[in-house]
């Protein structure tokens, strides 16, 4: 029975260790910061497929990235901040070379770390705005937009459809997000905004707690009638914001969002969800050659726990969008470091020198998916134009020529919140990381 | 000055002068309140029989409604996938009992409240490990739950019943007179109330504590399930559902955690209250109020009635 109870106690203590990826020398590790389970995994899981799916295609079809193979590791977090943390302190020993934090809550405390810890920290289109200041924030990457650059393509989208921005004047735009460091980050540029062109602002905020229990804010919506509707949603508030305003009559070609509403929230509502617009910068289908080679190397062979009907939807090609940057992060850092097997420290410098142009897009099998896209030392982000996408009843469909951002707008509110950031976070350093001339 | 009119008439004068407004409010609190008061009922039951607070009340609701719609999904025909849910909530209640309540008899209240906690976690696992955590698609329709809405002119005003709310107040009221009825008026019922009282004065009398458990938490998977469907066709099936759920908490400080219709009335109570203060005063505070407004209003109740609306007053000899 001793002998028993032993075994039982050495399985236990062991079997995490037998449980963890087995990552060598001549491997480069990547762990993912996941949310498939709690309130947020309607988002979550699609992004997750797609991150993992593009990855391990990579290493399925080319043996990895420069002949080195990448061994891929999940951490759950539940979209939650504490928990995002704990995988971070869990994954750090490993030599991570980039975190994907895939949570605004979570980005924040870690940007303080990253250069601390030497792991670069992707935070793609969402995050704190201001880090796309590299001078700043050497160590974090927000490409290929920021969130204060999303809401001033929906407020030049509105300008257009409206004859000018000058026509805003007097026009009352509802806000309905997501009560939480995500969802106020736009706020600022909002207000000024506002201010700028005379158009008014009524704020809807949704807790956490109530994001399937809208309708109080919806009836505050019917009362205040406004002339259009952002969404600043995640998880399981998108649907349901969308089933509350088929609810509540709200029009919905009035009713526009930034871009993570997926295609399962706009389905569950069915032919009234029809006209809903939301802006995305990628596909939103599956005809690209490097998303037919994920089928074929992954999704065929069993190696990925996505649904097939879901590749090439919007949330699982923006998880492979995700993933095609950090390939294109760590092949930069192998050119640039000259070496196969890249730290952290290589891969923030093949961030910073990154430049996916269109001849490398159809390399990649990915042309036309996206727009080509280059960061430089000084910025992080690439501020591309994004387009405005709708709901046809089945699926999203292209509406829009490129929207550039409104770089006189954002550009200086970034510039000041990157400087107040550093100022208030005493001791914040100053950038001593050399340029890589690529960049 | 502004504040105060702002506060005290402004609201008023609102409610006067567009009424439409004021009755779709309401509406929207009475539809919510009755969801409440189901959620709430699950709550009461299972208090009254075993004295524990069943912290795994908000995950049953998820879980029978995933159930629900993991089997459909499954293929499954529609009105089977409901018996079969029925099926899995009593098999649910039998493995409680026998697995966490029976072991746990005469301990401290505060160990099978934190097994509750144990059997929360593990109904969140299995039903992400079964079903996974996508968000699902309630079958409303396949259920043959109305669907649309009713637009009556008011007042001047339009005012939207969407026939899923009026499906659910009704259900829910039935299922809840149904219960009150059956705890109050049959044997079961009775047993119940004794168990309640005391249970070692009810096994003295024959009354068999484990069955009484089973049925206890069987109804309340029942009462989970039609609020599960219900609030799911409002939505969608989602583990941000058990979140919604804890709106519970203020309603059974309000109406007491022993009594069925205080469970109703504390429900209403509060469903009605978070509407109006979120629609008329909200503004005032940026909006958002209804996370909190309903705690403040039961905690208010607690200053006057700490054993809630209908509670029963607890006086100990010392």
């Amino acid at each position: 029975m001793s002998k028993m109870k032993s075994f039982a106690v050495g399985a236990i203590v062991c079997a995490p260790m037998l449980s963890a990826p087995a990552f060598a020398q001549d491997s480069i590790y990547v762990p993912l910061l996941t949310y498939r389970t709690g309130a947020f995994a309607g988002s979550g899981i699609h992004i997750a497929d797609g991150m993992r799916d593009y990855l391990t295609m990579l290493n399925e079809r080319d043996g990895g990235i420069g002949g080195v193979k990448l061994v891929l590791e999940e951490c759950e977090t539940g979209y939650d901040t504490k928990k995002g943390i704990e995988c971070y302190e869990a994954v750090k020993s490993k030599n991570p070379v980039v975190m994907n934090p895939w949570s605004t809550g979570i980005t924040l405390p870690l940007i303080p770390r990253a250069a601390v810890d030497k792991i670069p920290i992707l935070s793609m289109a969402y995050g704190l705005s201001a880090s796309a200041d590299g001078q700043t924030f050497p160590w974090v990457f927000n490409p290929p937009a920021t969130y204060w650059d999303g809401l001033s393509q929906i407020i030049s989208y509105l300008g257009t459809k409206e004859g000018g921005l000058d026509k805003l004047k007097g026009k009352k735009i509802g806000y309905i997000f997501l009560d939480a460091g995500y969802g106020r980050e736009p706020i600022p540029l909002l207000e000024q905004l506002a201010k700028d062109y005379g158009f008014e602002v009524k704020f809807y905020p949704i807790a956490a707690q109530d994001m399937q229990n809208q309708s109080s804010q919806w009836l505050n919506v019917r009362r205040d009638k406004p002339d259009y509707m952002v969404l600043w949603g995640w998880g399981a508030m998108n649907g349901a914001a969308v089933k509350e305003a088929a609810r509540t009559g709200y029009p919905m070609d009035k009713f526009y969002s930034v871009w993570w509403p997926g295609d399962d929230d706009l389905r569950a509502t069915g032919e009234p969800a029809k006209g809903f617009k939301s802006l995305n910068w990628h596909s939103a289908d599956g005809n690209y050659k490097a998303l037919a080679d994920i089928k074929k190397h992954v999704v065929d062979k069993k190696l990925s726990q996505a649904n097939p009907d879901k590749v090439g939807e919007v949330l699982y090609n923006r998880g492979v969008y995700n993933s095609m940057l950090i390939a294109e992060g760590i092949r930069n850092a192998q050119k640039v470091s000259g070496k196969k097997v890249v730290t952290g420290e290589d891969v923030r410098r093949g961030l910073e020198t990154m430049d996916i142009n269109a001849d490398r897009l159809k390399e990649m099998g990915m042309e036309g998916f996206a727009q080509p896209i280059k960061l430089t030392c000084a910025d992080h982000n690439g501020h591309l134009a994004t387009f405005m996408q709708e709901w046809d009843g089945k699926k999203f469909v292209k509406i829009s020529e490129p929207i550039p951002p409104m770089v006189d707008k954002v550009k200086p509110l970034l510039d000041s919140a990157a400087k107040d950031y550093a100022e208030k976070n005493a001791g914040w350093p100053k950038r001593s990381e050399a340029c890589d001339k690529a960049s | 000055m502004d504040m105060l009119y702002n506060v005290l008439i402004d609201p008023f004068v609102m409610m006067g002068s567009a009424p439409d407004l004021l009755i779709q409010t309401l509406w929207e609190g009475l539809v919510a309140g009755v969801l409440y008061a189901l959620i709430a009922l699950g709550f009461v039951l299972i208090f009254k029989a075993s004295g524990v607070f069943n912290f795994a009340q908000g995950i049953m609701v998820v879980f029978a409604a995933l159930t629900l719609v993991g089997l459909h999904e499954m293929g499954v025909p529609a009105l089977l996938a409901l018996i079969l849910t029925i099926g899995v909530m009593f098999i649910l209640a039998v493995t409680v009992e026998r697995v966490v309540l029976r072991p746990l008899v005469n301990q401290p209240d505060i160990i099978l409240f934190m097994a509750t906690f144990g059997l929360t976690y593990f109904l969140i696992g299995f039903g992400e490990l079964i079903f996974g955590g996508n968000p699902k698609q309630m079958i409303a329709q396949e259920l043959y739950l109305p669907q649309g809405s009713t637009d009556l002119d008011l007042f001047g005003g339009l005012v939207r019943f969407q026939h899923i709310d009026i499906a659910a107040a009704v259900i829910a009221s039935l299922i809840i007179a149904v219960l009150a009825v059956f705890f109050s008026k049959t044997r079961i019922g009775r047993a119940l109330r004794a168990v309640a009282d005391s249970h070692k004065a009810a096994l003295s009398v024959g009354i068999s504590l484990g069955q009484i458990w089973v049925i206890v938490w069987f109804a309340a998977g029942i009462v989970a399930l039609v609020a599960g469907i219900m609030w799911g066709a409002r939505s969608d099936v989602s583990f941000a559902l058990q979140i919604v759920a804890l709106k519970a908490l203020p309603v059974l400080i309000l109406g007491g955690f022993t009594s069925i219709p205080g469970a109703i009335v504390g429900g209403l109570i509060i469903g009605v209250s978070e509407k109006l203060g979120e629609f008329y005063w909200g503004g005032l505070v940026g909006g958002g109020i209804e996370t909190w407004l309903a705690y403040i209003i039961a905690l208010l109740f607690l200053l006057y009635r700490p054993q809630g609306l209908f509670g029963e007053r607890i006086i100990e000899r010392i």
